[in-house]
Parts: structure tokens; sequence; C-alpha cells
């Protein structure tokens, strides 16, 4: 079984969009959505959710104000600055480390596993699909992500399907690492502008950190085709194989709003054929 | 917590924090310019730390590098027992007694300082994770801070919180959000007097508009809109602004020549006739709403 993650270090690039794409023209697969933080592929798959879990990681600190008798240990012991002077909890602020909570003296402070979000298993006209909604200025996203992808694997050896298309995270922090792991190959969906070169050039670093294969498509190409020959031999320098290019078509966005991917509004565009042709690469890969 | 006068709501000291949700909108081209329609007096401090792009566009001369870590754990051999008490308090798994030995793994700790806490035999003291750098410059009379992520690093907020100790409360601070609804999103706007949300009016964009809009009112900061490329894509976008009560202060409409300035890092107050007056209008609005109006909520 294969996994391709398709990622881009800057967001905005056209991820979602490409991977979206791929959906119409990818037999046998499982379609992922690791971009649990600001999740969107549901916006063009439109699935229809056959199981919903809540996610549920981590701890956060509750102040039980009529044990707790002001002694001030907690306050001077946590890192977060996230008690108050009259002894309450901030919830964003408590990073859940549960330092407080151990040396508490009247054990006056309760220690609740956080729900951050929901998972689902869905069913799409391309297909079955996992996908996750993480909670407003929730924690632990990179959690959600490897286990969104455990379940893509799972669901996708029950069903005999032997590809998962994942729509990865943007930058290179926590969920990215979390959704490069074990991955076959990750796919850079950049663009021809001084932050898309920049940016690739330090998530194509990440995969390289991580020994993950990667390969890169420059997105809107013809929007600058100088910084494109640049992105492109600043790939091949790093043993990343380019794919191809997409011009800038606005029939992507006419295509989004009505809620298609290019193949399902105009397959035989240009935008459309140039994706087709990343895919073939992609297949050969 | 900040006193009124502190916050400012003059021109003489706010923080402005520009973020988005959905990746890509414009949060940076709208930081940058308007940042650089102010003329002196400015800080900029691009809080993108996976990701840092503003400082191609602002071009700073830099001053200064600093690198910046994070405490984590360093077991003495000789004084520690195995008594395990380091690996119950980690609620992290970032220190494990395994059989005659205590390891500790760096890249998991969240640096809480717990088992040097609770450690009976002081066994542990802390060295340094390294998260990355920040870097200081200038620019005419804009200073720029970034911070950049080192690559393979999970932990942005450590980052993210230090540049934002740069933040002098007599100046106009301009903060470059990253993208998300997250802890790293959440780090860069908390404290801010005013969180600026840059949108495309495309289902993407409007979907993570609302998980943006979501975050700001959980921290109770007054908002308003820039929809940038304004007129691609559908009206729902400035329908649901009008539903929440959020101001749209400002549109940009898709330009094929702003994108092409944009792909070669140039700024549109510096290229475009016209932009350097309206960027500074929106400062001017944003004034006047983080003076007037009560936290969005």
């Amino acid at each position: 079984m294969k996994e391709v993650v398709v990622i881009s270090g800057k967001g905005g690039t056209g991820k979602t969009t490409i991977l979206a794409a791929f959906a119409s023209l990818a037999k046998n697969k499982v379609l992922c959505d690791a971009d649990v933080d600001a999740a969107d592929l549901h916006l063009i798959m439109a699935p229809d959710i056959q199981e919903r879990h809540s996610f549920e990681s981590g701890n956060t600190a509750v102040i039980n104000g009529d044990k707790c008798t002001q002694c001030g240990l907690c306050r001077d012991l946590c890192r977060w600055d996230a008690i108050s002077e009259d002894f309450v909890a901030d919830p964003i602020e408590c990073e859940g480390c549960g330092v407080c909570v151990y040396f508490c003296p009247e054990e006056a402070i309760d220690f609740p596993v956080n729900t951050c979000g929901e998972w689902f298993i869905s069913e799409t006209r391309f297909g079955p699909m996992v996908h996750a909604r993480l909670g407003i200025a929730e924690e632990n996203s990179g959690k959600l992500v490897t286990l969104v992808r455990q379940e893509a694997k799972k669901l996708a050896e029950e069903k005999g399907l032997d590809l998962i298309l994942t729509d990865g995270p943007p930058g290179v922090g926590c969920p990215v690492i979390a959704s490069l792991g074990g991955a076959s190959g990750v796919l850079i969906v950049t663009e021809p502008t001084v932050s898309g070169k920049h940016d690739m050039a330090r998530v194509a670093q990440l995969a390289a950190h991580f020994q993950i294969p990667a390969m890169i498509c420059v997105n809107k190409f013809d929007l600058n085709p100088q910084e494109t020959e640049a992105i492109e031999g600043m790939a091949k320098e790093r043993g990343v194989k380019v794919l191809g290019r997409i011009p800038f078509d606005p029939m992507f966005t006419k295509a989004m709003v009505q809620g298609l991917t290019i193949f399902e509004y105009n397959g035989a565009s240009d935008a459309g054929r140039a994706v087709s042709e990343v895919w073939t690469k992609l297949g050969e890969e | 917590m900040m006193t009124e006068s502190e916050k400012g709501h003059s021109s003489s000291g706010i923080i402005i924090s520009v973020a988005s949700g959905k990746g890509g909108t414009g949060k940076t081209t709208v930081a940058t310019n308007l940042a650089l329609s102010l003329g002196s007096g400015v800080q900029f401090l691009d809080c993108d730390v996976e990701e840092p792009n503003a400082h191609l566009f602002i071009q700073p001369t830099m001053e200064e590098v600093v690198g910046v870590t994070t405490p984590v754990p360093e077991v003495d051999e000789d004084k520690c027992t195995l008594c395990g008490k380091c690996g119950e308090i980690c609620q992290f798994k970032a220190i494990v007694v395994i059989g005659e030995t205590v390891l500790p793994f760096h890249e998991l700790c969240h640096s809480c300082g717990g088992c040097m806490e609770v450690c009976p035999e002081k066994a542990i003291s802390e060295t340094g994770r390294e998260l990355g750098v920040i870097e200081r410059g200038h620019r005419n009379g804009l200073e720029f801070v970034h911070g950049e992520l080192r690559i393979g690093e999970a932990m942005s907020p450590p980052l993210i919180r230090k540049v934002r100790s740069y933040a002098r409360p007599d100046r106009v601070t301009i903060i470059d959000a990253p993208p998300g609804t997250s802890c790293p999103v959440i780090a860069a706007m908390k404290g801010a007097d005013f969180v600026l949300l840059v949108t495309e009016p495309t289902p993407f964009g409007l979907h993570d508009l609302e998980l943006a809009v979501g975050a700001v009112r959980v921290l109770g900061i007054p908002a308003g809109l820039v929809i940038n490329r304004s007129d691609v894509g559908d009206d729902k976008v400035k329908a649901y602004a009008e539903k929440e009560g959020l101001p749209v202060l400002m549109e940009i409409p898709f330009d094929r020549g702003i994108a092409e300035a944009y792909s070669r890092g140039e700024l549109m107050v510096e290229v475009m006739p016209g932009w350097r007056e309206r960027f500074r209008g929106l400062f001017d609005r944003i004034v006047e709403i983080a003076g007037t109006e009560e936290a969005f909520s």
C-alpha cells in the first residue's frame, strides 16, 4: 500500500484543489484530510459521514476553589503563567503538564481529559474518506493527524485499497511532521513567488530530514516563469523530482465554488490537462 | 493584565495581529503593506515561524541573530536511583526509566520542569533544545523581528512567544500570524489589541474564516476583515461578515499585476499608486475600532 502526502510549506498554493483533482483520477484509494487545523477537502468531497468519533487528548488543570488554600505553590511552579492571582487556571494557557496537579498539597486541582475535536469515516463520490475537525484553539493537532492517517491505513487494508491520498497541513511544524512519518512519498505543491520558493526549500529540507522521497509541481507557473525555472532548478539540486507545471486558471476557483473538482467542471481545460500529466508522472514514481 | 493606558489604542501604541485561518489568502501582503505604509516608529514581528516570508518583501538589514532554546532535562546518572518518579509526572512520555537506565526524549519535552522538580535525588538539571533563531533588523525607521523554526522541530509556540516578547508598548506593532486556528495562531493573537483577518471569497476562504473568527472570539479581541481577490469566487464571505457584525475594512480586487508584483517580492505600497493611502486609511479605521468598540463577541 502506498500513501502520497501533499504538502506545500506555504499555504494557499493549491494543495487541496490538486488533491481533489487527483481524487477524480485515482482508482482504489482512500482519501485522508490531515490538515485538521483548517480542513477544507470535505468542501469538495461532500462526505456522507458514516462514523463519528470524538478525539480526546491531553488534560487541562481545573482548580477547585473550595479546596484551594491559595498557598501559591502552583503559581510558582507553572511555567506558562496559566494560573491567575485569584487562582483560576486559564485553559488556553494551560499546557497540560500536570505539575500543579501533582504538587498541590490540598489535592485541589482536577485534571480532566480534553475533548479536542472529532474525526470521521465517510463515503464520498470518489470512495472512502477519513477526516477530522480540531476544536478551535485546541492543541494536539499532531496527534490528530497521526490518528486520521492510522485510520485511513486501517480502512484501506479492510477494503483492499492500495493507495492513500493525504492532504497535508501547511508549515513545517508539529502537524506537518506528523503527516510525514511512514509516507511513501510527498508531493510539494508550490507557486512561483519569492515566498513559495522560500517555503518549498524549507519543506523539502524537512522531507529530507525524515528521509521521505519528495516531488514537486509548480502551480500557477505562468505568474512568474523565471521563478518557476528557479524553483525547478533548486528542486533538482536537492534531489526533488519535478513532476510538472500547472497554469494559473480561474477555472479552479469556479470549480471550487460549485463544489467540484477541475475534472468534473472542465477536464478538457489546460489546467485539467496539466493536472493529468502531473498525476501520470506521479504514478510512474 | 495590561492596563488600558498600556494598551494604548492610539497610534502611539497598538498591537495588530494579521491572521487568516486559511493559508495563502494574503496575510503577509496585508501585514507588510500596512507596516510599510506607516513610516517610521513601527515594529514588524513575523510570527509565522514555520514559514516566515515577510523579510522577503520588507528586505530589512539584519543586525542580530540569536539562537533560541527551550529547557529539557539532563540526568546525572551517578545521582539517579532509577526510582521512576520523573517518568510518572511527565505527561508527554519525554522521560522514562527502562531497565537500568533513564532516557530523556528531548524532542517530546514540553519544558514544564516537572521531572526536575519531582526528582528526590536532585539528579536532573536542564539543558537546552534548539528551537530555532530570531533575527532582528531594520529598514528605514521600521524595526523588524522574525523567528525561524529549526527544521525538524515540532513546537512553534515557544518560539512565537519569544518573538512576541520584542513588542514594545509605545510602538505600533504589526504581527504576521501563522495560518490555522490552533496553538501557534493563538500564541500570535493573544494580547493583541486588534486582529485583522484576511480571507478570499471562496468556499475554502469562508470555511477557514469561520474557524478564525471562532478563535478570535475565544480570545475576545476586536476584529475586522480584509477581503483579498475580492472579485473572484462568490459573495458568501460578505454575507457572513455582515451577519457576524465583522466590519469589512478593505477589499483588494484580483489583479494579475498585483499577483506578479508579489511573486517578485514587491510591495503594493511601493510599486502601485494609491495603495499607500489606502493602507493608511485601513490603519486609521483599525485604531478607531480598537479604541471604541467592545471586544468582538
